[in-house]
Order: structure tokens, then C-alpha cells, then sequence
């Protein structure tokens, strides 16, 4: 194991009590509590951690955050085998294995990285340019080798086992960001008698005070401040807690993670996605500190002055002992004095020509050595930083050093402002991008409006807190904050101009862009942002280019002479930080990705031998296993049994709907294409709706139950919408209509029994009930009570056969169930399952839902002569436009097989004899179903009108089976046109 | 314009990428074109190359608001494919398919057009009938098409939910081996390039704020640059038709709709196909280098806002992993919206308009993309001879009017259900 | 997430409502024999990139269709009412 060599004997917000084990490519490793992994790699020596994205050039860790493009990692094995992980925000935990990316065979020796010698070739968009002969297959093969070089980490491919939530939650204000901004500003709102969520992604609260010494002033502030936020029961204090995007009406989506030091808990969530909704938002969301731009600056030792720093004071880490710091601005140097007084030898090159004197008689004072005027202008080393070449006033010097600190500048973290459309605004005085003009009920603090001084974000973050509040109504008062002065001076800002002397100098770290790829997009007319972007990958890796947008906007506005506003913004696309899709998906998954519908009878269903289909979201028996070997065995012996005997079939799947009111018959008559008001009470009838572009919509049976009172039944699949769209009319179209209608679906349990022994079996199962043609005719109603629940008899048939539809409140459905399939055992009742169903209702030719298509008309499906000569109903106009009644419209027909040992297919396209079977033909074959009663294939199809003559021939074509079969034309009702059946 | 190539790039590698040239010239309008197309985007800049190319007519200007290529044809998830079912859809989805295979070649681009195949999972009997249907179609016009059963999609594609805790188990799948994905942003600067190579002018950041007019005829623009006369005018900006078509004129048959995208961060090769789930809204891609490209379903309301809702984040992710579990521990990188123009069938509408001298290409629905370079060929052709183009004849304005539509999924006329 | 105020409920999220398309276009009375307008109600639209008075209904809820004021550029909401009550 590697003794922690790095990690200073004292300080820092680690617990020494509580040592962690983790091991970095099978190497085992030790840290601490309250480290992160990165923390804790570089407490370990580690200076090496990932391989960039193109050249496989070594990378360490730039960042102490989410910005991080270098230190990515895969965590885990198997179906927990996670990649693409930035080491910056793992937070350490016991056991943690990670994994390095992108290399082969190893970290330290990657084959890969020979791509750094051609990269005079692999410039950016190069791959535009080329590969593109010499066939027109051609960039097949290469693509196979770019994508296996592509790519960072390597996915599992099996499912995840952990669990994830997704909840809801409200506030007044949330508050994003818990620095010194955010902290102020939960208090603020807090104590005016808001209802606050604070949102942190850290583990700690802190932000930017966390990288100062953990003794001091700012940790005595922290320390108080977080005591006051959790004296209040109303402030929500979220931690591990990434607020990854802002959407529409406020709300937040968040992420937290688990707390990963201690074991999980059984059943316990890894991640929690939450859908805050705020009526007002405060953005503290603090700033990232740009890199600088010059030859081989990505080198493993390379880091942010403030991430050294925070390195050092909050992990008590001293990843280096010669030092040298750089910088455009004053921040940085008090990494330098840190150090100087951890024990490192440094040295502060600035570009400036005069600091301020103040930092340099400091400097001076515990012996931090002061270049000014003077850049670094290379890095040497391979796998570690191990010198500079500086140029300043007298010429260039090389200086030996294990780390080097770069500051060039700050970038307000806007990202979340900009989701919802506010477009950043440039400050000069900062050199970056603020969020612009925020509406009422969002409010920004801190170092993300640009106030970089933590005096500043303490009093900006209480007046927004303040403000924020106030929005929301409450507005009580509030005491002054304390106060927290780190003397943190901001004094004149150098923009860099990136340098392009020696080697590669880059832009983004993680894409391998350079300034080189910038000037090339540059001269090639890719100017725009998003041009530079889109042609030299800028900004697409896992950070979304949080180090490197600026520097490559401010390269963009050098070249092509303009200011940065005049070059451009760039767009910020939620989310802030990568999430995983699992934890957006919460527990819907597997089983639970929809929910199931079960009819009453369900259990019964499972129990009789049904094996089940899924229809939309309702399990309906497919068919039951007794009837046959398989389904096409089944379906037939169920068919015949109901042409035979009778059979059973749960219908509860059906829309139902009460219609009610003085004027529902002048609704139905509207809606339904053929008349309802003359309607007998006591009396079914089927209809047809159209949508209002006259294409049928959905079909169904209307029983009249009283003058104003009618039960409507709709097809399984369009209940929803049938229910919605009569809620449209009457609510938008015709509110003097005098109607209410309410759905019964789930309120009935409902079940058909069909077939020529179906009136001795009712009459079996309800001994009390008249069940003669008189007392209930074809259509006929009658309504009683059975076993305490209503019970509605409709005699109405789907099969061709006597049938009845049984309707019996939903609690006792199965009790009716059985108690029919035992009345009609004597009689061979069999229940029957949809595609018994669907075979049932081709041979009489019912239309369904293959022929119902949203395609067809009345006329089309043979339906036009119900409507006659009526009118004015909805969909009556449309339907009658030219093309819809053009004599070569396809019409439905019935086919039937003609040919020996021969089948008909669904799907099959139809041709006229001696036809060239090209194209779309003369139209498809709809529905088909073996007819027990023809002996052979029997289907509808939909056929072009000028050619479906009754008697004539067509062939029909399923090149998916190499097939052909020849069908002749015939009246589509196979079975007892007369309806003799029905009646009687 | 020296041509690109291996050469090119190696000669270049050796002076220091210094003699690279534009792409396209950085265009300023001149007084009067024979033809304006308004809208850089991909059909935009297709149309302009096609009317150099195939009709001799090179005084002609792309006028684009923003940079080219910042509408839809930069912000979809590159899926080109020709499996359409009906008559009109299926011929031109296949030319376009055609000049998709050798696109790179004629534009000296490389597009990457990676006919990878794609399937669509099916999930229920009923269902991979219906795609039996769908590919018999796709056959007997020509177009390559096949039906796996549940085992196939596994050997193809065996890291979907083949478990019995699938909830819509996965029956079988069609599949079109010639379909694949694209380089989008290199289509619109492919085209770009090409057609300036024609001398087409690309004339970025100039918005068209209205028309000029001769009597009833359209003979010319004004715009954020001045006005510009032209002898045609084609307006071709996908999710801004009713904007600009109002300016004209017109009210059409559209409504705009925004359509999610979504990436995760760079993998090495897991998806190498196009996959599509056949039970609800999702389907996937890889690009090249390395991020898994899905989308989903539209937000369902009108919106010009170029972003979309966390409701429909959270059942593409559901959706995601219904379909293959795996992806639960990958990272969402970026999801961003783009505006549809939505039509009541779901079909395009790409013709002459009823005034003099505007020609429409709009509608395009979610289905943009795969169409580009038909559409730009035959709007182009369109143009040109002021008659439509036999493959476009079924996509003309008047169709809603006469009920000749061509919906392709029976789920009109609204347009947000389509 | 829009919000959306029903007046019945209160402010709810957009995904407990289903979206019903433009308001502005005015149905024609059921027994208008007219082609044309029907055409109109059916197909055209003025889409525009601004105020836009739409339907939605509470499916998960009152169950009301409800007419919002709605900004398509940026979703802000500016009115609800019920639509029973607020024909144009």
C-alpha cells in the first residue's frame, strides 16, 4: 500500500480518525473521510490519472470540482461498472475501485498515444476531408477503427442492479450554491419567513471558503452560519446535491447522491432525482478559474491556482514542493503564500508588469520568489511536470518544478440561468459573462454575478436572499449578516492571449482542441461559436467545456480582431453535470416501467390456463392453453366451440361511459355518425364517430337506458381519447347542451357470452330471469341487481353468434365469472381468448383496429350506407371531400383463399393477375383468420374501388416469405349474412 | 478550390495547416438574385447546391438569420432511413436514401454516412405483423427490409431486455440494414461548401423581415442587410414556416412543436446499430466519437422555445431503460430542443404556393433530416420549372383541402399527436 | 414543467393536463355545411411565435377543459380560464 506521502501531518477537513481504503487500477490506496478520490489520489503520489480523448496525452488533475476535464475514471464492475467519472466529485468511500480510461495496455505505457506524433495530420475536423473513397462503402471500414479509438470510459452492458428515486418537492426559494452567497442568502430568506432549499453539490458546505485554512476566520463564519441555517425547521439544507438543470415554472431538477462513506442501507436509494418547484430562485452558483493557454500546458502537475490551494487547506495535501504559480490577476497569490508557508518552494510568475505592491512586499516577506511581466511559455516533462520555460523581461529562463499553478481569470458559473433563455452579458471590468436581465422571480450573488470578493458575495447573497423572499410575500425582518472580510483584492485583469510557440498549447483539455484547431476553424469561414465548436469539438466532452468555452471564445475574438461580446456567447444546454439516466428514470423500470391494467377477473384468468398478452397497458388472455398446443391450435378449437356451443370472453377492457342529461340523445346523434334519437329506451344500437377531418375514429355500441340516460361502451384502445374529445365538445363546442358524462370503466366488470347455447346458459346462471327473444331481443337491454351490484344484460354480438354482453359492478366480476362458467359447463361454455376474438370477428366481418386505421372513411369500411342521408354530425363535411370518395379509393372487401395448402397473411399486398408485383399494388390485406366454417384462410383487405368486383381474382404478395397466393373477391360478411343467427 | 482529400491533408500537415481555404466565402448580398432561398439550414443549402448543380442556375443566395447549419439540421439525432409505408412517402424516402450513399463523394465532404442499420423492436404478434406489412412495402419498391424474430434481435443486439422482467417483451424487430446516421453538421457545410463552389452565395447573419412585392408577385426580400430583389423566392426555415410564411402571406397547415435530443458522454462502441423501441418513444445511436445520441417523443404543445421539459427527460429515460438496462449507470451529457414544424398528417409540404415567385419546402415534422438531400433536389428542380417534381407530388399545399393526405401513422389532424 | 393554474385546482403541472391545440380558431356551428370552414377549424394555423390562446383539459384532475394565455417563445403563462366560459 502507498503510504500517503503527499498529505501534510496536520489540518485540513479530514477526519484522521476514520482512514478509507480504495485502491486506482488495482493498486490499493488509503485516504481519509471527507477526502474526494482525487484528494485522495494525490495525498497517494499519484500524479498521472487519465489519457486525453485524441492524442492519449498523460493528464492529472487540473480542478478540486465538477469542471474537471483530465481526472476521469470508471468506478464499479459489472452491471455497477459506471465510466466517464470525474475523480474531482467522488467523494471517497470504502472499497471505492477505480478504474483509469481510455489507454491500452496501461495508464503509464498507452500504444494510443503514438496518435500525438501524427497530429499534424489529425488536425480539427480532418476526418471531413478525407476517407471518403474509393468506394462509396469506403467509410464503413474506417469508421469501425475511428469509433474503437473514440471514446473515454467503457460501459457495462448489463442491467443496473441499484436503485434510484424520483420525488417531488416544493419551496418559497431555492437557493443553488452553498458558498458564501448562498449561505447568506438562506439565511436572509430564512429568517423573512421563507421556506428555503439550499442546494450543495460539495458533501461540505463552504464553496470557496472551503479552500481557505481550515482554523481560520472563514471557518469560524461557516461554522456559524450553517449552526443559524439549521436553527430553522424551514430551511432544507441538501448537500451531495447537484442541481442539474432549471426548467420551465421554476422548477429545479436535482440529483443527490448517497452519502458514500458509510455501507448502503438495504432497499435505500443511490441516487435521488428531485423536481423542486421554487417560486423563486437565488443562483449562487460561484465561478470556475480558467487555465492559460501555452505549449504542453495540459502536463500531469498542471492545476488551477485555486484547486491547489484548496488541495492543500481543506485535504491537507501538498501535491507539490517546487511551485510555481501564474496568473493575470491577485487571487492566485495567496496559493502562493499558502504554500510558501506549507513548506514549498515557489515562485509567482506574473504577466502583469506591477502588481500591486502589497502582494509583492508579502511575497518577499516569507520568501516567495516574484517574476512579473513573465509567462511560462512551455512545460517539460512526461507523466509529471517537471519544469518550465519562462519568458519575461530579460529573455527565457527554465525553472525546475513539480506543480505549476495557473490562474487565467474567473468564469461566473451562468449555466443554470442560461436554461431558461437569459442570455449571459459580458463584463469588462471581469473580463467574462454574467447573466443578463433575470425576470421577477430569479435573483443571482456572488462570485456567478462577477462580485469575486467573499465581503461582497456575503451582503449581494443577503440582498437577494432578501429579495427573493420578499417575491414570495414574506418579508419579515432580518439581522445584518456577519461579516467575513479575506482581504481578497481585485485590481486590473490581463486578458491572455493564448500563446502557439513550441509545442501544443490547448484550448479544451478533454477534446485535445488547441489553439492550432482554433486557428485552423478560424481560416476555414467556422467563426461562429458554435461553428468552432461543432468543427473542432470544442466544449462537447464530459465537463461541456466548463475550463475551456472562455479561452477559446477570447483565441476566436484575437484572430478575427473583435471583442469578445462581438464574437459571441456560447449556449448553455442543461444538464450542469452529467446524471446518470437511471436516476432519471427512478423506479420505473423493468416491470414498472408502465403501469399493468388488470381486468376483475384477472386472477381467474391466470388460474383457467390463460396465457396472457400485453394490450396496451391491459393483460388480456390470449388464449388459454386447454384449447390448444399453441396459439394458432387454440384459437380455432376456441372459435369452433363458440360457432358450436359458447364461449366466455372478458370484455371489461371496453370504454364505458354514463351520458346523461336532458339532451344526450341530440349529443349522441352529434357525435355518432349514424342517429341515436330515436333510440327506444331499452334499446343498443352500434355507432360509428368520426374525427372532424371525417376519417372514422373509433366504433362502439350505445345502449339508451332511460329518455336521458345512455351507456356508452368504446373500443379498448381509444377510451381515453373518445372520453376526452366528448368532454372537448361539450365543454368548447356546444356548452347549451345540457349533458354531463362521467367514465364507468373501472366501475363495471363486463364479459360476453356468445355463442347458440349462450340463452340456456344465462338462462342457467340467472334462473330468475326471463331470457326468451320477447322479454330480450337481439339489442335488448335488461338491468337488475345480482348479489348487491348492478347488473346490465345488453344482448349484443361481436362473434356473429346469440350473444350477450354481461355488465356486473367491477367488485363482483369474479364471482360472476365462475358462477357462469359452472351454469354452462352442461352447455361446453369455454372462455375464449382476443385472438379467438379477433378470428371471430373476421369471419363476420366486423371492422377493428387494422382496418380502423386513422386512414379510412365510413365509405371505405362499407359503413356509409348506416348514415344515409343524415348530416350535420361531426365529421359529416370532411368526410366528403374529393379525394376521399375517388372510385379508386381502397374499399374494404373479404377475401378468400383460392389455392391448395395456401394461407392468407395480414400484410400480404395485393396485385391484379398477371400484374408486375412492384410498388404499392392495389392495396394489403388487413385481418385474415383460418375459417373453421369455409375450411380455409378467409380475410378483409382494403382494395382499390375500380377494381374490387365481387367474383374477380387478385393475387396477393408477402415477399417476406417469398410468398404468392391467389384470393378471390367476396362479400366480406363470411359468415350468415342474414344475421339469422343474431335473431331468434 | 482545391478538392479534399488524403493528399490535400497530408501536403497541408506539411506546411503547417496554413494553406487550408473557406470552407464557403463570407458572402454580402448583391442587388438581385434569379433565386433566394431563405433559411441556411440543411435543405436550405441543399436546394441552392442542387439549383447550381442540376439546373444551371448559379446567381442564387442563401439568406440565413443566425450562422447555417443552427436550426434543425445541427440539433437532430442523424438517423437516416427509408422504411415508409405509403405511396409518395416510400419512393421519395428512398431516392433520398440513394443520394445519401453517395453524398460524400459528390459534395467532396465527408459526411460520414454510416449505414450501420436499424431496428425496431416489436412487441407483440400484432405488432411484427404490422412491420411484415411495412417491409413487403419497402420490398416490392426496391428498398431492402428485414424481419428478425425474437432470437435474431438477440445475436444482433443482445444487450436489450430479453429478461422476464421485460414489461413489453420483445417479439421480433424490422430491420434496414441500408439505413444508418450521419455527421450532421457536415451535411449543412458539405452543401455550403459545394454550393459556393458554384458560386452560390452564403450569406450568414441576415434575417428576412419581410417581402417585396410587384402586384401579386414576390420579387425580392428585405432583410436585417437591406432588400434584395430576386425573380424566386424559396422559403425553406423548418420550425419558422407560419413566422415567415405570415410575412407572406400565407397561413398553413403547421404548427411548431419542440422535439428533444439528448447525448451521453463519450463510450467506447456498445451501440452499433440504430435501435428503436418499438412500445413507446426511444431510440438509439453511437456516434462516432463514442456519445449514445437518443430521442423520444415531442413536448406535445407550441413552442418556439428551443428547449424542452424534464417531464419528457424523465420518460425518455424510462423509456431508455425499458428498452436496454444497461444504460442506467450512463451519464446524460446534454439534452437540448429543437422547433418542428409539425403538419396535420405528418407529412412534408414542399411546393409551389399560391403566390407568384414563393415556393414552400416546410413540414417537415421530425423527419427532416433523412429527407435533405431529396428534398433540396427535387425543391430545387421545383424552382427551377415552377412545376413540382414527381416525387413531391403528393406534397402539395392542397392536399388538406381535397383529403388526399398522406398519414403515415393514422394519428390526425392534430398536429402535436402526430 | 409549465405550470399551469387551474382554476378548479390550482397550479399544477403541465403533464397532469392533455394539450388541445389552438383556441383561436372558431368551430363551426355542427350543422355548417361550409367545406371551407371546416378546412380552416380543421387545418389551418397562425402558429404564432408569441401569445396563443390554446386548449388544455385537467385529465388528471377537474377534468375541465380550460383555455390558457401562453407565450410559445417562452412558456410564460398569462391567463387560465375555463373554456365553458371564455369563448372568443
Amino acid at each position: 500500500m502507498n503510504a500517503q506521502n503527499k498529505r501534510l501531518p496536520g489540518g485540513g477537513r479530514i477526519d484522521r480518525s476514520y482512514p478509507v481504503e480504495f485502491s486506482f487500477d488495482g493498486q490499493k490506496m488509503a485516504g481519509y473521510r471527507g477526502d474526494t478520490l482525487a484528494s485522495a489520489l494525490l495525498a497517494n503520489g499519484v500524479t498521472l490519472v487519465g489519457r486525453s480523448f485524441k492524442y492519449h496525452r498523460p493528464r492529472g488533475i487540473l480542478s478540486a470540482g465538477p469542471e474537471e476535464p483530465n481526472a476521469l475514471v470508471t468506478l464499479g464492475t459489472a452491471g455497477r461498472r459506471e465510466p466517464n467519472l470525474p475523480a474531482t466529485t467522488l467523494e471517497l468511500g470504502e472499497g471505492m475501485a477505480a478504474e483509469s480510461q481510455n489507454r491500452w495496455p496501461s495508464l503509464a505505457f498507452d500504444v494510443q498515444s503514438v496518435n500525438g506524433l501524427f497530429a499534424p495530420f489529425l488536425s480539427a475536423g480532418f476526418y471531413y476531408k478525407t476517407f471518403m473513397g474509393p468506394t462509396r462503402r469506403a467509410w464503413k471500414v474506417y469508421e469501425h477503427f475511428i469509433r474503437k479509438a473514440a471514446g473515454l470510459g467503457r460501459a457495462g452492458t448489463e442491467p443496473d442492479p441499484d436503485r434510484y428515486e424520483v420525488r417531488h418537492a416544493f419551496a418559497d426559494v431555492a437557493i443553488v450554491g452553498g458558498g458564501p452567497a448562498g449561505l447568506s442568502a438562506a439565511r436572509a430568506a430564512a429568517a423573512a419567513g421563507a421556506r428555503v432549499a439550499l442546494i450543495e453539490q460539495d458533501f461540505l458546505l463552504g464553496g470557496q471558503l472551503l479552500a481557505e485554512r481550515s482554523d481560520g476566520a472563514a471557518a469560524s463564519w461557516l461554522n456559524q452560519i450553517e449552526a443559524e441555517l439549521k436553527s430553522f425547521d424551514t430551511v432544507t439544507l441538501m448537500k451531495r446535491t447537484s442541481a442539474f438543470g432549471v426548467y420551465d415554472g421554476n422548477v429545479i431538477g436535482l440529483v443527490e447522491q448517497r452519502d458514500q462513506v458509510g455501507p448502503p442501507r438495504t432497499g435505500e436509494a443511490r441516487q435521488t432525482v428531485t423536481l423542486l418547484r421554487a417560486r423563486s430562485i437565488v443562483f449562487a452558483t460561484g465561478a470556475i478559474e480558467r487555465p492559460m493557454v501555452f505549449a504542453n500546458n495540459d502536463r500531469p502537475g498542471v492545476m488551477l491556482a485555486s484547486a491547489a490551494r484548496t488541495y492543500l487547506n481543506r485535504f491537507a495535501v501538498l501535491p507539490g514542493r517546487k511551485v510555481i504559480v501564474t496568473a493575470v490577476n491577485d487571487g492566485a497569490w495567496r496559493t502562493a503564500f499558502d504554500y510558501a508557508a506549507a513548506g514549498a518552494e515557489v515562485t509567482v510568475a506574473d504577466l502583469r508588469a506591477a502588481p500591486p505592491t502589497a502582494l509583492v512586499a508579502e511575497a518577499a516577506r516569507i520568501g516567495v520568489t516574484v517574476r512579473t511581466a513573465t509567462r511560462i511559455v512551455d512545460l517539460h516533462g512526461g507523466r509529471a511536470v517537471r519544469g518550465a520555460t519562462l519568458a519575461g523581461p530579460y529573455g527565457q529562463s527554465e525553472a525546475a518544478c513539480d506543480l505549476v499553478c495557473v490562474s487565467g481569470g474567473w468564469s461566473p458559473t451562468v449555466h443554470l440561468t442560461s436554461h431558461l433563455g437569459v442570455k449571459p452579458r459580458y463584463r469588462e471590468d471581469i473580463d467574462g459573462f454574467v447573466p443578463g436581465a433575470f425576470p421577477a422571480d430569479r435573483f443571482g450573488a456572488g462570485a456567478m454575478m462577477g462580485n469575486y470578493a467573499t465581503a461582497d458575495a456575503i451582503e449581494g447573497g443577503h440582498r437577494a436572499g432578501v429579495e427573493a423572499a420578499s417575491f414570495c410575500g414574506k418579508s419579515a425582518p432580518v439581522s445584518a449578516p456577519s461579516k467575513l472580510d479575506l482581504g481578497e483584492t481585485i485590481t486590473t485583469m490581463l486578458r491572455e492571449i493564448p500563446s502557439a510557440q513550441g509545442g501544443k498549447a490547448f484550448v479544451d483539455f478533454q477534446m485535445d482542441v488547441t489553439t492550432k484547431d482554433v486557428e485552423l476553424a478560424h481560416r476555414e469561414g467556422y467563426e461562429a461559436v458554435e461553428h468552432l465548436k461543432r468543427y473542432t469539438t470544442l466544449g462537447m466532452g464530459t465537463d461541456q467545456g466548463k475550463t475551456s468555452n472562455f479561452l477559446a471564445l477570447s483565441a476566436m475574438a484575437a484572430l478575427r480582431g473583435a471583442t469578445v461580446p462581438e464574437t459571441g456567447t456560447t449556449t448553455f444546454r442543461p444538464p450542469f453535470t452529467p446524471v446518470a439516466i437511471g436516476a432519471l428514470a427512478g423506479r420505473a423500470t423493468g416491470h414498472h416501467f408502465k403501469p399493468f391494467r388488470r381486468t376483475p377477473m384477472h386472477d381467474l384468468h391466470l388460474a383457467n390456463g390463460a396465457d396472457m398478452l400485453e394490450v396496451g397497458l391491459w393483460m388480456r388472455p390470449w388464449f388459454y392453453k386447454q384449447s390448444g398446443a399453441d396459439v394458432n391450435e387454440a384459437y380455432v378449437a376456441e372459435m369452433r366451440n363458440v360457432r358450436q356451443a359458447a364461449g366466455l370472453m372478458d370484455i371489461s377492457t371496453l370504454g364505458k361511459i354514463d351520458v346523461q342529461g336532458p339532451d344526450a340523445a341530440t349529443f349522441l346523434d352529434r357525435v355518432y355518425a349514424n342517429g341515436f334519437a330515436k333510440l327506444p329506451v331499452g334499446r343498443a344500437r352500434y355507432g360509428v364517430m368520426l374525427r372532424d377531418d371525417g376519417i372514422v375514429f373509433d366504433d362502439g355500441t350505445t345502449t339508451r337506458l332511460a329518455e336521458n340516460r345512455f351507456f356508452m361502451t368504446t373500443s379498448t384502445a381509444k377510451a381515453a381519447d373518445v372520453l376526452s374529445r366528448l368532454e372537448f365538445l361539450l365543454d368548447t363546442a356546444w356548452p347549451e347542451l345540457r349533458v354531463a358524462i362521467t367514465s364507468v370503466s373501472d366501475e363495471w366488470a363486463a364479459m360476453s357470452v356468445a355463442g347458440p347455447k349462450s340463452r340456456a346458459i344465462l338462462g342457467a346462471a340467472f334462473p330468475s330471469l326471463d331470457v326468451s327473444n320477447e322479454a330480450l331481443p337481439h339489442m335488448g337491454l335488461h338491468e337488475s341487481q345480482w348479489e348487491g351490484c348492478a347488473l346490465r344484460i345488453v344482448r349484443l354480438s361481436y362473434s356473429g353468434e346469440r350473444a350477450y354482453e354481461i355488465y356486473v359492478g367491477a367488485t363482483a366480476g369474479e364471482q360472476l365469472w365462475s358462477r357462469l362458467l359452472e351454469a354452462g359447463r352442461p352447455f361446453d361454455l369455454k372462455p375464449y381468448g382476443v385472438e379467438a376474438l379477433g378470428a371471430l370477428r373476421v369471419e363476420k366481418g366486423h371492422v377493428a383496429g387494422p382496418e380502423i386505421d386513422g386512414r379510412t372513411t365510413l365509405d371505405d369500411l362499407g359503413l356509409g350506407r348506416m348514415v344515409g342521408k343524415r348530416s350535420s354530425f361531426v365529421g359529416d363535411v370532411l368526410r366528403r371531400r374529393p379525394a376521399l370518395l375517388a372510385p379508386d379509393r381502397q374499399r374494404l372487401v373479404g377475401l378468400e383463399c383460392i389455392e391448395d395448402g395456401k394461407r392468407l397473411r395480414g400484410g400480404a399486398i395485393l396485385f391484379l393477375p398477371g400484374e408486375k408485383a412492384h410498388g404499392h399494388g392495389r392495396g394489403r390485406i388487413t385481418s385474415v383468420t383460418f375459417s373453421p366454417e369455409r375450411g380455409h384462410y378467409v380475410g378483409l383487405a382494403l382494395l382499390a374501388g375500380d377494381v374490387a368486383t365481387e367474383g374477380s381474382e387478385v393475387v396477393a404478395v408477402y415477399p417476406m416469405k417469398a410468398e404468392t397466393v391467389r384470393a378471390r373477391i367476396v362479400s366480406p360478411v363470411f359468415l350468415d349474412p342474414q344475421g339469422e343467427r343474431l335473431h331468434g | 478550390m482545391a478538392p479534399y482529400s488524403a493528399f490535400q491533408i497530408f501536403r497541408n500537415a506539411l506546411s503547417g495547416q496554413k494553406n487550408w481555404q473557406r470552407a464557403w466565402r463570407a458572402a454580402e448580398p448583391k442587388p438581385s438574385y434569379d433565386v433566394i432561398v431563405i433559411g441556411g439550414g440543411g435543405h436550405g443549402l441543399a436546394t441552392a447546391f442542387y439549383l447550381a448543380e442540376n439546373h444551371g442556375i448559379r446567381n442564387v443566395a442563401v439568406l440565413e438569420k443566425g450562422y447555417i447549419g443552427g436550426g434543425n439540421v445541427g440539433r437532430n439525432t442523424t438517423v437516416i432511413r427509408s422504411n415508409y409505408l405509403l405511396d409518395g412517402n416510400t419512393q421519395f424516402y428512398e431516392f433520398s436514401m440513394k443520394l445519401w450513399e453517395g453524398m460524400s463523394r459528390a459534395l467532396n465532404f465527408n459526411v460520414m454516412f454510416s449505414q450501420r442499420g436499424q431496428l425496431v423492436t416489436a412487441h407483440s404478434a400484432d405488432q411484427l405483423d404490422g412491420f411484415g406489412h411495412r417491409a413487403n412495402v419497402m420490398r416490392l419498391n426496391g428498398i431492402d427490409a428485414d424481419i428478425l424474430d425474437r432470437d435474431e434481435v438477440r445475436r444482433l443486439v443482445p444487450y436489450l431486455d430479453f429478461s422476464d422482467t421485460a414489461r413489453f417483451p420483445i417479439h421480433g424487430a424490422i430491420f434496414q440494414g441500408r439505413a444508418g446516421t450521419a455527421r450532421h453538421d457536415a451535411v449543412a457545410w458539405g452543401y455550403a461548401r459545394a454550393a459556393d463552389g458554384h458560386g452560390v452565395d452564403i450569406i450568414q447573419n441576415c434575417e428576412v423581415t419581410g417581402f417585396i412585392r410587384d402586384g401579386e408577385r414576390i420579387v425580392g426580400v428585405e432583410t436585417t442587410k437591406g432588400r434584395i430583389g430576386a425573380a424566386k423566392v424559396g422559403l425553406a426555415v423548418a420550425g419558422h414556416t407560419s413566422v415567415l410564411g405570415a410575412k407572406a402571406g400565407l397561413e398553413l397547415p403547421i404548427e411548431s412543436h419542440v422535439l428533444q435530443a439528448f447525448v451521453t458522454g463519450p463510450l467506447k462502441p456498445l451501440v452499433d446499430h440504430v435501435v428503436a423501441y418499438g412500445a413507446d418513444h426511444f431510440y438509439v445511436s453511437q456516434s462516432d466519437k463514442g456519445g449514445l445520441v437518443f430521442g423520444g417523443n415531442l413536448d406535445g404543445y407550441n413552442s418556439y422555445a428551443q428547449r424542452g421539459n424534464l417531464g419528457v427527460v424523465r420518460e425518455v429515460a424510462e423509456a431508455a431503460i425499458a428498452l436496454m438496462p444497461c444504460i442506467s449507470r450512463i451519464r446524460l451529457l446534454r439534452h437540448w430542443g429543437g422547433a418542428m414544424d409539425m403538419t396535420p398528417d405528418a407529412s412534408p409540404i414542399i411546393c409551389p404556393t399560391p403566390i407568384d415567385g414563393l415556393y414552400l419546402n416546410g413540414g417537415w415534422c421530425y423527419g427532416g433530416f433523412k429527407a435533405t438531400p431529396a428534398s433540396g433536389w427535387c425543391f430545387a428542380h421545383t424552382i427551377a420549372t415552377g412545376k413540382p417534381h414527381p416525387l413531391i407530388a403528393a406534397y402539395g399545399l392542397d392536399r388538406f383541402r381535397t383529403g388526399r393526405t398522406l398519414d403515415e401513422a393514422g394519428a390526425g389532424p392534430s398536429a402535436w399527436l402526430q | 414543467m409549465l405550470r399551469i393554474e387551474c382554476p378548479c385546482c390550482g397550479p399544477r403541472d403541465h403533464d397532469e393536463f392533455r394539450y388541445g391545440g389552438d383556441a383561436s380558431v372558431s368551430r363551426p356551428t355542427h350543422d355548417d355545411p361550409d367545406p371551407e370552414a371546416w378546412y380552416a377549424y380543421v387545418y389551418v394555423r397562425k402558429n404564432p411565435a408569441g401569445l396563443h390562446r390554446e386548449f388544455w383539459q385537467h385529465v388528471i384532475g377537474c377534468r375541465q377543459w380550460l383555455v390558457v394565455e401562453r407565450d410559445t417563445r417562452n412558456h410564460v403563462v398569462s391567463s387560465v380560464t375555463f373554456a365553458r366560459t371564455s369563448r372568443a
